[in-house]
């Protein structure tokens, strides 16, 4: 199964590679990504389709694991990264570094500011739900952030200064990994590698929570270093991922749901799963958005909820069925 | 040699002590049942004893680190919570995490000793949440059996199971006494635990009332006291009936 899947990551970010605007010849591509050939098709290959490649697939990695942990953790098929407000604050970073103009003062400005908003939301969700805070504490606190972040983006939103700005705003927010460059990729990595080592860690903890909090405790599990690692690993996974991408949705719920059957329910199995099936499916719809409407731009995160809320509709059937 | 050893331990909800100064010494081979009315504070006992609540006092398990606590004890809680539709194998396998990562030979001797003695074979790959009541709590049990521990500590384990289930699970606790280990349960079927037991610990409102065998305490007297029951004891060939007759006011 995860053999399948690393194919399948593998063959999509090569595809993704060689299917862009300019049509170019496979060969040619292959040999400019290395930096050989004419300088125009090099341009084209290592800071256009490579960035945006990487993003997606880092992307999709970052969200399918992130979702894959705290569906674990709170032993809920509906529970997703974005419950605990990190990904609604990271946004609300973005538009306000957009709505101050402090985006354009260095490349990075939106992202740097939309890492530091995650940053604050996962401090504020730790202090208001305490060390030893339940599952339930946990998604109010973040209930409570998403709903402020929401509210401040639409106030930002509400005085921008200009058409223009809101336009910027609102497809930002749409989420999309196109016209992103290596810097972004660079800046995303490292946060994100420490989201996925922590979250990775968790496997056996999550595994344990199978039997209920009492029972993993009685196995040996500290609940509390558990809990930290996940919240400050999926903070750190997400708010980067929303940092250079935007809010994009419905993978952190979908693709754990989608793999879950097919390894057998085991939540630290379903770590590995989901971070390589978010990566797979993200870039699938980022080649997707090419291929469908390739001068319209049409936003990821636009084509990702077009494709989730029905599979999601059919995950609540299916539930339903299954209850009954 | 002693397994568990609480002194005056003492768990407070508010001001109000829901375990008050509980001592007790448990010591290898004993099939121990807790016994008490509802409320009597069994559960909070039992959790303190393990380190899972905040208390005061000293109990040698909760004095332990989790490892080697996981390593000592294991724990049966009594909401039986089955998350996902693992297969039933890997579920009980779930009792060899405190053993290291990597599984070997020894893990799954262990895992098919629990699954036999349970009497699960045939549900070795059928999805835990699917199974019915009784079979969910047998496989919860092969759980904490696969986990391997000189002390198990069960909390109602046998609430909610047909009769022959009931005797069949209290079996399998007497037989481990037997081998070598060590039982603590608390359970509210008065007759099947002077039957099964070696010794019985009796609570009310967050004391321990009685302790020692089971003959000794389960007397009208003290049934009258502590549960508040007019009982008559009835002597059979396999041990003391409890016959309860009417609440007295």
């Amino acid at each position: 199964m995860k053999a399948l899947l690393v194919l399948a990551t593998l063959a999509l970010f090569a595809t993704s590679l060689f299917i862009g605007y300019a049509p170019l010849p496979v060969t040619d591509a292959l040999l400019a990504l290395f930096g050989q050939g004419d300088d125009l098709t090099t341009t084209v290959m290592q800071q256009i389709r490579l960035p945006r490649a990487l993003l997606s697939a880092m992307v999709g990695a970052a969200l399918g694991l992130s979702g894959a942990a705290m569906q674990g953790y709170l032993r809920n098929p509906l529970a997703e990264p974005g419950l605990i407000g990190v990904s609604g604050a990271s946004a609300l970073g973005a538009v306000i570094a957009l709505q101050t103009g402090f985006a354009g003062a260095f490349t990075l400005a939106l992202p740097l500011s939309a890492l530091a908003f995650a940053l604050v939301a996962i401090a504020i969700l730790l202090a208001l739900s305490g060390p030893r805070g339940g599952s339930l504490t946990l998604i109010l606190a973040g209930i409570a952030i998403s709903a402020l972040a929401g509210a401040l983006t639409s106030l930002a939103l509400n005085l921008s200064p200009n058409p223009y700005a809101t336009y910027e705003m609102v497809f930002w927010m749409m989420g999309s990994v196109a016209d992103r460059s290596m810097e972004h990729v660079t800046l995303a990595a490292p946060v994100m590698a420490v989201g996925a080592v922590l979250l990775l860690t968790t496997g056996r903890g999550l595994d344990a929570l199978t039997l209920g909090e009492d029972a993993a405790q009685s196995l040996g599990i500290n609940l509390t270093a558990l809990r930290l690692r996940l919240l400050i690993g999926t903070a750190a996974a997400v708010g980067a991922a929303t940092a250079v991408a935007g809010a994009i949705g419905f993978v952190g719920l979908v693709v754990p749901h989608l793999l879950r059957p097919l390894i057998g329910h085991s939540p630290a199995r379903l770590l590995w799963a989901s971070a390589l099936g978010g990566a797979a499916l993200l870039t699938a719809a980022d080649i997707a958005t090419r291929l469908i409407l390739p001068d319209k731009d049409l936003k990821l995160g636009v084509l990702m909820a077009l494709i989730g809320a029905p599979l999601f509709l059919h995950l609540i059937y299916k539930t339903r069925r299954e209850g009954a | 040699m002693t397994l568990l050893t609480l002194d005056k331990l003492t768990v407070r909800r508010g001001e109000c002590p829901v375990v008050d100064a509980a001592s007790l010494s448990i010591g290898t081979g004993e099939c121990v049942g807790l016994i008490g009315p509802n409320g009597a504070g069994k559960t909070t006992l039992l959790r303190a004893a393990l380190g899972l609540l905040p208390h005061e006092g000293t109990s040698s398990l909760a004095q332990l680190p989790a490892r080697q606590r996981a390593k000592h004890a294991a724990w049966m809680p009594q909401s039986r919570e089955i998350a996902w539709p693992v297969p039933v194998e890997r579920l009980v396998a779930l009792g060899r995490l405190p053993h290291g990562r990597r599984p070997g030979p020894a893990d799954q001797t262990a895992i098919d000793s629990a699954l036999t003695r349970m009497g699960l074979d045939a549900f070795r790959l059928r999805p835990a949440t699917e199974l019915s009541g009784g079979e969910q709590a047998r496989v919860l049990i092969a759980r904490a059996l696969a986990q391997d521990t000189p002390l198990l500590i069960a909390d109602e384990p046998i609430a909610g199971l047909d009769p022959a289930a009931q005797i069949d699970t209290l079996q399998v606790f007497a037989d481990l006494a037997a081998e070598g280990h060590t039982v603590l349960t608390s359970l509210h079927d008065l007759s099947l635990a002077a039957r099964f037991c070696t010794r019985l610990i009796m609570m009310g409102q967050g004391r321990i009332e009685a302790d020692g065998a089971p003959r000794d305490v389960l007397t009208e007297a003290n049934l009258a006291r502590v549960f508040h029951l007019s009982a008559r004891l009835i002597e059979t060939d396999h041990g003391p009936l409890v016959q309860p007759l009417h609440r007295i006011p």
